[in-house]
């Protein structure tokens, strides 16, 4: 399981690090000392658990619950015995963990978190994702988190280590790659027809042997995903 | 009678592991003074809300050092600070002053 420590003392942040460090399955792949600059790493990369301080200044744990639309699991760390029973009232929180933490208690959340992974996959599923049509993602541009409404996308262009998400009226260029975006969309309403394009479903005008137009954008088709978007025509 | 800070909990959890043992005690080393210095000028400038919040901080801190009836006492004064609250602020700083003692001989 991936997981990032999000604490603003950098002594609960190595605890919990050594915490994970006893625990195989447990690989930690980032550290954050706020909430915000959590949020827009998980924007890019798939986690699956977040050990995470609810009592921060400025952007508080639970503003962090509140803003992610597909949360991973996360695993409460904190000094405040009353937050318990409001913890649970959010679904992607699993435990909740008391400073200081013991090696034995946090075994027990990991094996809460193994039970619960067996009965449903960790981490922002698909089906979620699909849930999702419509509905916003926030993108990461200039240290500024921005809402796009998936529906408003109509393609997405990879441009090296950039991607190019266009929408009827702006053109974002974020650093992140095709494949962790797709990752992020729903797979009923996006298709990617070629290795440098993703399209909005919705959005084509029509198709040509080997290009689909969208909005001004003629979108080169590959020989390897027509049959795919052919199939997921409703042809007459 | 204020207890007497120890690394027993740290121990604990570093077992063998000595590495992170030296790397714990580099990191309260800095931490902690700093969270000091913050907590005296917030009471100095009357910012409690502000100082509550350090005194979280320095709170959690307590509890690794083993410090538990200091622990409670932090909570107690927490909550005072964020009602506006200062009375409790020269017993606390003698807590502080024994763990910046204890500080400097690990």
């Amino acid at each position: 399981m991936n997981c990032i420590i999000i604490d603003d003392e950098a002594a609960a942040r190595a605890i919990v690090a050594q915490l994970c460090s006893k625990i195989p399955e447990l690989d930690v792949i980032e550290q954050f000392d706020n909430a915000i600059e959590a949020i827009k790493f998980l924007n890019q990369q798939n986690i699956d658990v977040v050990f995470l301080d609810i009592h921060m200044p400025g952007f508080s744990g639970v503003d962090f619950v509140q803003t992610l639309k597909n949360p991973p699991k996360i695993v409460l760390t904190t000094s405040d015995t009353n937050f318990a029973i409001e913890a649970y009232e959010y679904e992607s929180i699993v435990d909740y963990l008391v400073k200081p933490i013991t090696l034995e208690r946090f075994q027990k959340s990991i094996q809460k978190l193994k039970n619960i992974s067996q009965q449903s996959p960790v981490g922002p599923s698909k089906e979620a994702g699909e849930t999702a049509s419509g509905e916003d993602l926030y993108i990461n541009i200039d240290r500024r988190l921005i809402k796009l409404k998936l529906n408003e996308i109509t393609v997405i262009e990879a441009k090296g280590d950039y991607i190019d998400i266009k929408t009827e009226k702006e053109v974002y260029h974020v650093h992140t790659t095709l494949k962790k975006i797709k990752e992020k969309l729903p797979e009923k309403v996006f298709m990617q027809i070629h290795r440098s394009f993703i399209i909005n479903f919705n959005k084509i005008i029509d198709i040509e042997d080997n290009s689909v137009l969208i909005g001004k954008n003629v979108i080169p088709i590959s020989r390897s995903n027509r049959p795919e978007l052919m199939r997921r025509l409703n042809l007459l | 009678m204020i207890e007497t800070p120890n690394l027993n909990y740290i121990k604990e959890l570093a077992g063998e592991d000595i590495e992170f043992e030296k790397k714990f005690i580099h990191i309260i080393k800095k931490e902690f003074p700093e969270e000091v210095d913050t907590y005296l000028e917030q009471i100095q400038t009357n910012e409690l809300l502000m100082a509550a919040e350090t005194v979280h901080k320095l709170k959690h801190k307590f509890n690794i050092l083993g410090l538990e009836k200091a622990y409670g006492y932090a909570v107690t004064y927490e909550e005072d600070l964020r009602e506006g609250n200062n009375k409790m602020d020269m017993d606390f700083r003698s807590i502080l002053q024994k763990i910046t003692k204890y500080l400097t001989t690990i």
